[in-house]
């Protein structure tokens, strides 16, 4: 069973370096992190100390260099969610998964073979999203005239939290592509709920403390909590005169179970309708 | 029958570890097998055998369920009742399914990979050699092609990866559908080759295609289906002794006559074409006979040139009822287990 899984894996690492969508993907992460990173790297930095004087934005150093190393994974989270999710579309699209299965009949092996591999490729996302984040960030930040604060072991802890929500995200990726099997409404669903509606729900759900406390169980905030922080779950600290509900996020480690949660949900639910149907 | 291939090409090398390699006698064995999509019985009750060393041919026309059947001894659709086994082992249950059947059931292919990097998934997803992908490019002749994106390929080409990945393993057991499609004629006499080096290496060979002439120089055993029912198993020598003298075409001004009085003879009405109206159950004589004794005066009579062809298209006519294929010939249906 582990020689079959191991071969498997093997298949599914060539049909992910076989295209050009794992580099077109990182170029895009990159880019979109170094914007963010830079922004935010400008805004609690230098002009965030200018303006914390008069009374506005009162971050130390920790927080706000933090606050631009997770830029990747509070905002580039799309991308390892899309790429699990061409993992499997790619495959339905093609009309590949024949070849597939017949090459390993016991389906579960395959889907877990395209978990694991996605997985890893989620954790090599997040390394190219922290060059973003933390490289082109401590170089924003130290330019400005702030502390990059690269010699925290908080920032280090971070750093590596953060591969592996970005991990998770891959696989998350795979569970709904499983689950929804359609190349452009996958694509469509993770930028749309990743950049838009999750963002919202947050929002909301952070004016009462009732709906803040299910507000954590939400991907992204599950994630942020994996990751130790996040814009969105930092908002109230950025500004505290807004009205926020005092409910702390999640611990690191049960953010990490909730993003396992969806893992296991996600690709539970696949297994049970589509996965195992018949295929030809 | 066990001669080994003459091409060093068709070998895989040895498997490196004792891996278990399937099960020795590799007949394929289809029984009672049955399977609806919806309102649609796309396969009733089907059974045939192929057996080693012999290619078998799997007819009949577009829609008649050659495809699902194919796709039901890979395990890729679960049959409703019975069982399709390869060495008496459904293909979930083979030790390494991979390596015992070579399979194309499809050329579906992902438009952005190569044709090698088809061939290197495939290879890590069965576990033989990657050297093994040159070889088999080499085999179907699409060297030159290897590291061109297959979105580009045409179907000939396509047909020619298809298989190339059926050889991976080189496998005991191949199942190929409707590989002939899209070939070019030099294309087809290739493949035919390759399909009669691999059978008389002692492989088993089943290939799906609607057209009998397209592999009636191929096979060895014929299997016809008819709306996903048997509509006639046996050796090609079988089908083809069903042709002389008992299809024959016959022509008068009085038609109705003429098939009242053959009916009357025991022949049974086929299609009427150009020439005539086609009978079975009587040879050219009978017919002849039967014609001068109701007094109608015959202007053709001829034994049918169609031969083979029109007897495996009247086995798949649609206007013939499904639970009897042909008046006088169900009898000949071989049945299976008694050869």
């Amino acid at each position: 069973m582990i020689a079959r899984y191991g071969r498997s894996v093997r298949a599914e690492i060539r049909k992910l370096t076989g295209t050009r969508a794992w580099w077109l993907l990182s170029l895009v992460l990159f880019s979109y992190v170094v914007l963010i990173a830079v922004l935010f790297a400008i805004m609690f930095s230098s002009i965030g100390e200018l303006i914390g004087e008069q009374g506005g934005f009162a971050l130390n150093s920790l927080a706000s260099a933090q606050l631009v190393y997770s830029a990747s994974t509070s905002f580039g989270y799309a991308i390892p969610l899309i790429l699990g999710g061409l993992a499997v579309t790619a495959e339905v699209r093609h009309r590949t998964l024949v070849h597939t299965f017949a090459a390993e009949p016991r389906r579960g092996i395959v889907l877990l073979a395209k978990l694991s591999v996605l997985f890893v490729a989620g954790v090599l996302l997040g390394v190219v999203g922290l060059l973003a984040s933390a490289g082109v960030g401590a170089l924003t930040i130290s330019l400005t005239g702030g502390d990059p604060m690269l010699g925290a072991p908080e920032v280090w802890g971070l750093f590596g939290r953060s591969l592996l929500t970005m991990g998770l995200w891959g696989a998350i990726g795979v569970g709904l592509g499983a689950l929804v099997r359609s190349q452009a409404a996958v694509i469509i669903i993770a930028l749309a709920f990743t950049q838009f509606v999750e963002p919202i729900l947050r929002m909301v759900a952070g004016l009462w403390d009732w709906s803040a406390g299910i507000g954590r169980f939400l991907p992204g905030a599950a994630g942020d909590a994996l990751t130790g922080t996040g814009l969105m779950s930092d908002l109230g600290s950025l500004d505290p005169t807004m009205e926020m509900a005092t409910v702390p996020p999640l611990e690191p480690w049960a953010g990490g179970l909730v993003m396992l949660g969806y893992v296991v949900v996600l690709a539970g639910a696949a297994w049970l309708t589509r996965w195992r149907a018949d295929e030809s | 029958m066990s001669t080994s291939p003459s091409g060093g090409t068709i070998a895989a090398p040895p498997p490196r570890t004792g891996a278990p390699m399937g099960p020795s006698d590799c007949t394929v064995e289809v029984r009672d097998l049955s399977k609806h999509f919806g309102q649609v019985q796309a396969v009733s009750q089907l059974s045939f055998t192929a057996r080693p060393g012999r290619v078998t041919g799997f007819l009949g026309p577009n829609g008649s369920g050659k495809t699902t059947t194919l796709s039901m001894l890979l395990g890729l659709t679960r049959p409703d009742s019975g069982t399709a086994t390869i060495g008496g082992l459904p293909y979930h249950e083979l030790p390494r399914p991979g390596l015992t059947v070579g399979s194309a059931l499809e050329a579906t292919f992902h438009a952005g990979h190569t044709a090698r990097r088809h061939l290197l998934i495939q290879a890590a997803a069965i576990g033989v050699p990657d050297s093994r992908t040159d070889e088999v490019l080499s085999l179907v002749g699409l060297a030159e092609a290897a590291n061109r994106r297959i979105g580009g390929f045409s179907l000939g080409m396509r047909q020619r990866l298809a298989l190339a990945a059926a050889m991976l393993a080189d496998p005991q057991v191949i199942l190929l559908d409707e590989p002939i499609n899209g070939l070019d004629p030099e294309g087809i006499r290739w493949i035919r080759g390759l399909l009669r080096q691999l059978a008389a290496a002692g492989k088993t060979v089943l290939l799906s295609s609607h057209l009998l002439s397209e592999i009636q120089q191929t096979v060895d055993d014929v299997v016809v289906i008819r709306r996903g029912r048997l509509a006639f198993a046996g050796t090609l020598h079988e089908l083809e002794h069903r042709v002389t003298g008992e299809t024959v075409l016959a022509d008068a001004a009085d038609r109705d006559g003429l098939v009242a009085a053959l009916s009357r003879a025991g022949a049974t009405l086929g299609e009427a074409t150009s020439t005539g109206l086609r009978f079975h159950g009587l040879t050219a004589e009978a017919v002849g006979v039967a014609a001068l004794g109701a007094g109608i005066p015959l202007r053709h009579l001829s034994e049918a040139g169609g031969g083979l062809e029109q007897v495996f298209l009247d086995l798949v006519d649609e206007r013939q009822p499904p639970a009897a294929p042909h008046p006088g010939t169900a009898a000949q249906h071989p049945e299976e287990g008694q050869r």
